[in-house]
């Protein structure tokens, strides 16, 4: 069919402020990736030249599969714990009858609409050993022995963060499938009850493959918003992302070689190469999730 | 069996499945809500109280304002809650409407490319825009918008179209084609169409969107810092952060001033979160 008028009517607000503001101003940066920083201050055209070093000189292929495989955990726990919970609380404050849903759905939101600038302050007052409020309460139930500083042991700091962006996020997840499970006509549930499908053989029989579409969607906003993730980190760790680069992810990595930090100064050309590698890594999960995973789904028109 | 106690056992069974989820709910939003209540409480204590109990509620004995004398009396906060709300509420309202009208022409029209301009709308859920931002601070600086709140809107409109033209055209693909097929067959255009008969039916998707694209952009750190950090254009955020910057060791000052930060957006999103019931119980009713 031809493009009528209409057609591009609606279209074209949208394609020229993402154009001019977004896709063009992200080739300019990919470009940046092809040039490198000349002996005058200007820049030379050098080819695939920093991805050879980003992958070839040990130095920074060391900290790159050190982002990635950190990268890679926060992500998963993401799925393993923001996205069933949320999940969980959206099928709970979607039964019918439940009172004050709408006080408990606007509370467990209320972590999301924090800026990391607060979030990152507040948990670190909270695991501080010093001012500490988790050892006190630890103490008062007993359980003192079980306590470290989480934010500064290596082996605990990453988790602890992911565990912290769960705990700020988990209200997308919920509100997402929410809307999803509200949007179920009640003739399907109804005919479900009739035939005498209820309680969780209801959600896990009929309201899920109905929400999968949803859920789905959940899944690679959280791919996408953990790849990028930057913030959290940033507040809480500094750009070093320590303790001795434990919580390094991609986008740590991305600020310090591009921004510089400490005694390195900031080089543009390699910072580009490393963004032009993490929008490949995203691209992939995108395209796997579009041809193989959404292409599958079935979809119901209510 | 008699036919009476089936009902009874399911009745019971149903109370203990109210309380369990009342149990497991109240559980999560005392979980959620316990670091702000931990950074209200102590903005309204004296320093010595801060670190003496924590946990202490403000009392007679402990409370001290001093926070937030030394938080009004430094920054102009007032100027910075218009500034935000002014870029939020002009992005917000350019992504929702853009953004639908696209969905729109997505999810409506088979043409030549559809999947291919899909696909390049959705490239931007995938890239941070602060990628382009070399770019970006060029082009501003070249059309003199640095310093001016117009900078961040164009900025947070091109940020907040991707993710809202995917969630709304996923939505827009389940409204009911009879429906639209009825209108055409009554003459209405396909701006009617569009205006009249889709919007209204994808209201929760629309104050679903409107939530997560406010959020990112209220909070942003990013760009007020490098688009526009003049006292004139300052955001609530940026100037909360450069408040804590400033004011590292004084904790009654920085709670307070977390405090301030955290009210506005709170009010924002309550009212809202209002909107998302309704919109939300209007579509799902249909």
């Amino acid at each position: 069919m031809r493009l009528r008028p209409h057609v591009i009517v609606f279209l074209a607000p949208a394609v020229v402020v993402y154009t001019a503001l977004m896709i063009l101003p992200l080739i300019g940066t990919l470009n940046l990736a092809l040039f490198s920083r000349a002996p005058d201050g200007g820049a030379v055209f050098s080819g695939l030249r920093n991805f050879a070093t980003l992958f070839g000189d040990p130095r920074w292929s060391g900290a790159f599969w050190n982002a990635l495989a950190n990268n890679a955990w926060f992500f998963l726990i993401h799925m393993l714990v923001q996205n069933p919970v949320g999940i969980m609380l959206a099928a709970l404050l979607s039964s019918p009858r439940l009172r004050m849903a709408a006080f408990y759905r606007t509370a467990i939101f209320v972590p999301t609409i924090l800026s990391f600038v607060i979030v990152g302050f507040v948990w670190k007052l909270i695991l501080s050993p010093i001012w500490g409020i988790a050892p006190g309460m630890l103490d008062a139930v007993g359980l003192k022995a079980l306590f470290a500083p989480w934010l500064g042991k290596e082996e605990y700091a990453l988790t602890a963060l992911a565990l912290i962006s769960v705990w700020q996020f988990v209200g997308i997840p919920m509100m997402l499938i929410y809307a999803a499970l509200l949007s179920i006509p009640d003739t399907v549930i109804e005919a479900a009850e009739m035939d005498g499908v209820t309680g969780w053989s209801q959600f896990w029989k009929i309201k899920l493959p109905l929400i999968l579409p949803s859920i789905g969607i959940v899944s690679i906003l959280t791919f996408v918003g953990n790849f990028n993730a930057f913030d959290l980190i940033y507040v809480a760790q500094g750009a070093l992302a320590g303790p001795d680069f434990s919580t390094d992810i991609l986008g740590t990595f991305l600020y310090r070689t591009f921004f510089g930090f400490q005694l390195q100064i900031g080089d543009p050309h390699m910072g580009a190469a490393i963004a032009t590698a993490m929008f490949a890594i995203i691209l992939l999960g995108v395209c796997i999730y579009l041809f193989a995973v959404q292409s599958r789904m079935r979809r119901y028109e209510f | 069996m008699n036919s009476e106690r089936p009902a009874l056992l399911l009745a019971r069974h149903s109370v203990f499945r109210g309380l369990a989820a009342h149990a497991v709910l109240i559980t999560y939003t005392i979980i959620a809500l316990f670091p702000v209540f931990v950074i209200v409480i102590n903005s309204l204590k004296s320093r010595r109280a801060i670190f003496a109990d924590p946990l202490a509620l403000p009392g007679p004995a402990n409370f001290d304002l001093v926070g937030y004398v030394t938080v009004l009396e430094q920054g102009n906060f007032f100027r910075y809650f218009l500034n935000s709300l002014t870029v939020t509420g002009a992005s917000l309202f350019f992504v929702l409407l853009f953004g639908a009208m696209a969905a729109f022409a997505l999810s409506e029209y088979r043409f030549r490319g559809n999947t291919l301009m899909g696909l390049y709308l959705a490239l931007g859920i995938m890239v941070p825009i602060r990628l382009g931002t070399v770019a970006i601070l060029q082009m501003m600086v070249a059309s003199g918008l640095v310093n001016t709140l117009l900078a961040l809107i164009l900025v947070y409109t091109a940020q907040g179209l991707p993710l809202a033209i995917f969630i709304l055209a996923e939505f827009m693909r389940g409204v009911s084609s009879d429906l639209k097929n009825a209108g055409r067959i009554d003459g209405l255009s396909e701006y009617t169409i569009f205006f009249r008969l889709v919007l209204p039916l994808v209201r929760p998707a629309l104050a679903t969107v409107a939530v997560f694209t406010l959020i990112p952009i209220w909070n942003d750190l990013w760009f007020p810092l490098i688009l526009a950090p003049s006292e004139a254009t300052k955001t609530v955020t940026l100037g909360a952060q450069v408040f804590i910057g400033q004011f590292v060791t004084n904790w009654n000052a920085v709670l307070a001033a977390l405090s301030l930060a955290i009210v506005p957006v709170l009010v924002l999103y309550l009212i809202f979160s209002r909107q998302l019931i309704r919109g939300i119980t209007a579509g799902a009713v249909k």
